[in-house]
């Protein structure tokens, strides 16, 4: 647990004292804003078309909802922004420390490999916090001039959060397998784009096959929750696919001491 | 303190290591000497737990460094090739860092770290970012880390790599100091180091032990023969068969004259048959000038290109 902890540390500070932390944040919110910005006008020029419609055919004002047409979009925007900025909060994990002989300091201290690797995922767990909590911003600027639903912007976070943890899982995972950063990036773009699309397949691949598909597209699972609905059924998915590549990655790190030859 | 029996290391079909035994005894300092890619860094990734052998075993203080491989990381303190360094920390921050995870005690760590700067004078750049410390200091700083949860057992390649001349004093003096307490097996491919550090040296040649003893007893072993070296003032030739017909003689060269008449010999003798007292009256005898003559040493360079070069 100390051990965990120490490097926990050490990989948050190295995050905020290299220019990492500060350029994927910077960039992140910087798409983000401009998707906010654009999926707000365009849902305000709906609104005013609509409300100009139902003048002319006077009618009464169709009930336009903010939480469909402008949040749900959002959250998914954010969604597919993480696909290229997590790998950039990943790539460094491992690959770094391969890269600079540090990993033989870990691997010759008396450090469990669950330790270490624990250590650095959740730093990069918090690291990926600070990016969605600072699109806060966006829902302070919705709740003061319009009613969006609490309960969805909350449930949506969660599944952000969710999200973000399976890709950053994916993304130490692969970091283990090179020293080479940029290799570790690309990669790890590639993959979550897999599995952000599996899904697609599932149409047209065979029912049992298909279902497979489906249910491992992470793509899915998280419409749910950017739709307001909280199923134990997506949880359970999403903290089994975080498991399952923890454990590839204690076997990637490990496998060091059984290769014998 | 360290028994290393048989180890064999393959990578592929390459072999690093072949069949390498070995030991050391506590507090002794060992020199593991070979030339480049001999593998001495081999030999100590699998010491320190960093990579499995194929073949063969390895204990470390009582513990195999396989099956008992965290006890084993427990009390080794090591400092590869390349210092482990996060460049982005500063000196006493990186410190700080390996205390915890060498399992220093938190209130202690503080203590631990001021101690072992003091130790290795980095004190003036406690607060510098690595990433700008010259290269002696870094290697400074990697042997502060290797040292600071003062470890039974101390693994060092090439510790002196980097530094200049009295930075490499200081950090054999260092080392020597550590020895005693410490059991420590440091690796070099500069012979005056082993000779002045170690008190046992292990001569490694393409994965196989060739050699292993102390300095001394190594160079007296090897020499198959010994040598002598004479100068004389007197006419080269002559002197030279002269030389060759007194008994016992095996073989004499002739090692540059500083004038016409000056010739210096190196003269191989027959083991243990000092042959002073009969050389000397020789050339008295003769007539010719005796300037020097003195019993020659094989200096550890000799013995280990004698080892790594025979086929």
């Amino acid at each position: 647990m100390k051990n965990c902890c120490a490097i926990f540390n050490r990989e948050l500070r190295s995050y905020f004292t290299s220019p990492i932390a500060y350029a994927v944040l910077a960039g992140f919110l910087f798409i983000a804003g401009y998707f906010f910005y654009a999926i707000l006008s365009s849902f305000l020029q709906y609104a005013l078309r609509s409300s100009m419609q139902a003048q002319y055919y006077r009618m009464a004002p169709p009930a336009i909802n903010v939480n469909m047409l402008a949040l749900r979009p959002f959250f998914y925007n954010i969604a597919i922004i993480m696909v290229f900025a997590v790998p950039a909060i990943t790539m460094r994990l491992y690959a770094e420390e391969k890269k600079t002989g540090t990993i033989e300091l870990l691997l010759t201290s008396p450090v469990k490999s669950i330790e270490t690797i624990l250590g650095k995922y959740f730093a990069a767990l918090v690291l990926y916090t600070v990016l969605i909590a600072a699109t806060g911003i966006y829902q302070i600027i919705l709740f003061t001039h319009g009613n969006p639903e609490i309960g969805q912007i909350l449930s949506s976070y969660l599944g952000l959060f969710l999200l973000g943890g399976s890709f950053i899982a994916v993304g130490i995972f692969v970091s283990t397998l090179t020293d080479n950063q940029i290799v570790a990036v690309f990669v790890t773009m590639i993959l979550l784009l897999l599995f952000w699309v599996i899904g697609w397949a599932s149409d047209f691949a065979g029912s049992t096959i298909g279902g497979f598909l489906g249910y491992i597209s992470l793509l899915t699972h998280f419409d749910e929750f950017a739709k307001g609905v909280i199923d134990v059924k997506d949880i359970v998915l999403y903290l089994s696919f975080i498991f399952f590549f923890l454990f590839l990655t204690w076997t990637s790190v490990e496998s060091v001491r059984w290769r014998t030859k | 303190m360290i028994e290393v029996e048989h180890l064999t290391k393959q990578y592929g079909a390459k072999t690093a290591i072949d069949d390498v035994s070995f030991h050391v005894d506590k507090g002794e300092i060992l020199g593991f000497l070979g030339p480049n890619a001999a593998g001495k860094t081999t030999t100590m990734r699998i010491l320190t737990c960093y990579m499995p052998a194929t073949s063969g075993t390895a204990k470390v203080a009582g513990y195999d460094v396989f099956e008992n491989s965290l006890e084993v990381r427990k009390r080794i303190g090591y400092l590869p090739e390349n210092p482990p360094l996060y460049t982005e920390m500063t000196t006493r921050g990186y410190l700080t860092f390996v205390a915890k995870i060498k399992g220093i005690e938190n209130r202690e760590v503080k203590v631990r770290v001021e101690e072992v700067m003091e130790k290795t004078g980095i004190k003036d750049v406690a607060d510098t970012i690595i990433k700008y410390l010259s290269k002696g200091y870094k290697q400074r700083v990697g042997i502060a880390q290797a040292i600071i949860h003062n470890p039974d057992v101390l693994i060092l390649d090439e510790p002196t790599v980097g530094l200049d001349p009295k930075q490499i004093i200081e950090v054999r003096e260092l080392i020597k100091s550590l020895g005693g307490d410490h059991t420590v097996i440091l690796s070099t491919h500069i012979l005056p180091e082993v000779s002045m550090t170690c008190g046992r040296v292990v001569i490694i040649n393409k994965g196989k032990v060739v050699a292993s003893d102390t300095p001394e007893n190594l160079t007296k072993r090897l020499k198959g023969s010994e040598s002598l070296f004479l100068e004389v003032e007197g006419p080269r030739k002559e002197v030279e068969t002269k030389i060759k017909m007194v008994k016992g003689v095996k073989k004499v060269d002739c090692e540059g004259t500083t004038n016409e008449n000056v010739v210096g010999f190196k003269i191989e003798t027959e083991i243990n048959k000092d042959l002073r007292k009969e050389l000397a009256s020789l050339i008295v005898n003769q007539g010719w000038g005796l300037l020097e003559l003195r019993p020659v040493g094989m200096s550890l360079e000799e013995i280990f290109l004698h080892l790594t070069t025979k086929e």
